[in-house]
């Protein structure tokens, strides 16, 4: 017999605030987490992109102790801050070490980390490259900070799929608990590369909008005149657990994790395939997984990066999969707000999605003036959307880079 | 300009507290890195490297294994700056 598996904690720390509830409310209220960088490399190497969704960095000196931050990637420090968060609001289980895993992510990993010692490295020689530079920069540095912390000795893993990172990490993390792996997993992703270079990289690329002039407007997910994405910061972790494990001991339950699906395009590195055909295969793997029919989802946190090319595959690839149901599925593009966090994207969506259906509200779409009209989804715009009660599913859509697709199915 | 000795054990003991978060009274000279301060090898080594960018001297790694106490490493600064 496979376990049901729930979600009993959450935390984040991300552009809209920096805990869970506070990234929450300010997504009802439709905040946008962009704003032009006042920091004084945005300004010497003249980036043609200037603005993104940062975290207050102030949170880290609250959060952390010193000692803690400085020897931790910032990816790993918003890791380690979204990760406790979401332990305490589980209640911090009692929990066999041997049974308790993380599932974690993070798309580029310690990019401040190696940058700062190859500087050191050419302004000062070899020998000022500090020696925790590679522990630090590693890409699984968030997961085994996050594993020391809370002596997780089950298994801790570490997915790197690009923007669908993390959302495969609560994927492997649902794993791990049906398999009888684990009991407990922490669940999430972090990213921290707001960076010069990740900027002018995504910017040759023309990934990301050009809408200097107004950062808090630029992401406009499935709007006609959406001129690609916006960066950003932040983790997002969820406290997943076995329903038995949850009930015994008495746990908040937000939702199930009723299923996941993955798959890959195998098509470009970069571009999705253009009929969906991949993520499609994602998203029925997920409710086939999940046991529910296209008809029982009532809530998409969609993918939607505002990129001109990618939004429109994932509305074609929704449509094929729920039909005539797709208005009955209340969709939201949260990065309107949040922006790109690339590794943490997946489970700051995966948060919302369970916020949403344990509120029954859905979270607004912002920015959108003109939708698409190749684009054909029931999207929450502007305000939030009520939810029926009584059982509902739920999905949240990551794709990244390298064709990956990740989907995982929510259910009250 | 050189550091006078007690220079050198306040620079050392703020580097340690930077490091390792222990007070800078708690750095004393006669205790041992290891096994008083309970700074392990990367650390040590993290320390050294800080030492030598903040009194501008050079301590070979085949020297660090020499330096077992707090008087060790300040000694060996203040002869290094001489050098």
């Amino acid at each position: 017999m496979t376990s049901t598996v729930v979600v009993t904690g959450i935390g984040a720390v991300t552009p809209l605030g920096n805990t869970a509830q506070e990234t929450w409310q300010a997504a009802l209220a439709g905040t946008s987490g962009a704003h032009t960088l006042d920091n004084d490399w945005a300004e010497k190497y003249e980036l043609p992109v200037d603005f993104a969704a940062t975290v207050d960095p102030a949170v880290v000196d609250d959060r952390l102790k010193k000692v803690e931050a400085k020897r931790l990637d910032p990816a790993s420090r918003l890791a380690l801050i979204s990760a406790r968060e979401a332990w305490e609001d589980a209640g911090t289980p009692e929990v066999d070490p041997e049974r308790l895993a993380v599932s974690w992510a993070t798309g580029i990993g310690g990019v401040w980390t190696l940058l700062d010692a190859w500087n050191t490295l050419q302004e000062e020689g070899t020998r000022r490259v500090m020696p925790l530079t590679v522990p630090m920069l590693m890409p699984n540095a968030p997961a085994a900070a996050i594993g020391m912390d809370l002596k997780a000795r089950a298994v801790v893993q570490t997915v790197v799929s690009a923007c669908a990172s993390s959302t495969e990490s609560v994927g492997h993390a649902l794993e791990m608990i049906r398999s009888g792996k684990a009991d407990v997993v922490v669940a999430g992703g972090a990213e921290s590369a707001v960076h010069p270079i990740t900027l002018s990289a995504f910017s040759s690329m023309r990934a990301l909008s050009r809408r200097t002039d107004s950062p808090e407007t630029a992401s406009r997910p499935f709007d006609v005149d959406r001129d690609g994405f916006v960066m950003g910061e932040g983790g997002a972790a969820l406290v997943l657990e076995s329903e038995e494990h949850a009930r015994a001991r008495g746990a908040q339950i937000y939702a199930k994790v009723a299923g996941w699906g993955t798959s890959n395009d195998a098509y470009h590195i970069t571009a999705g395939e253009p009929e969906g055909a991949g993520s499609i295969r994602a998203m029925r793997d997920a409710l086939e997984s999940a046991g529910v029919s296209p008809a029982d989802v009532k809530h998409i946190n969609g993918h939607a990066t505002s990129t001109p090319v990618g939004d429109i595959p994932e509305s074609i690839a929704v449509n094929r999969l729920l039909g005539d149901a797709v208005d009955e599925a209340r969709f939201s593009a949260t990065k309107s707000m949040t922006g790109h966090l690339l590794g943490g994207a997946g489970a700051l969506e995966a948060l919302f999605t369970v916020k949403a259906i344990k509120e029954r509200l859905a979270p607004p779409t912002i920015n959108i003036q003109t939708v698409d009209p190749e684009v054909n989804l029931n999207i929450v715009r502007d305000t939030p959307a009520q939810l029926p009660e009584g059982d509902i599913a739920a999905i949240t859509n990551s794709f990244g880079f390298g064709g990956h697709n990740a989907v995982v199915a929510f259910t009250s | 300009m050189a550091y006078s000795e007690a220079d050198v054990l306040a620079g050392l003991a703020e580097i340690v507290n930077e490091e390792t978060g222990l007070e800078t009274d708690q750095v004393e000279a006669g205790k041992s890195f290891t096994d008083d301060l309970d700074i392990d090898s990367i650390s040590m080594m993290t320390i050294v490297v800080n030492a030598e960018k903040k009194f501008g001297v050079k301590i070979p790694d085949d020297d660090v294994k020499d330096l077992v106490t707090v008087q060790d490493a300040v000694d060996y600064i203040v002869k290094a700056q001489q050098a």
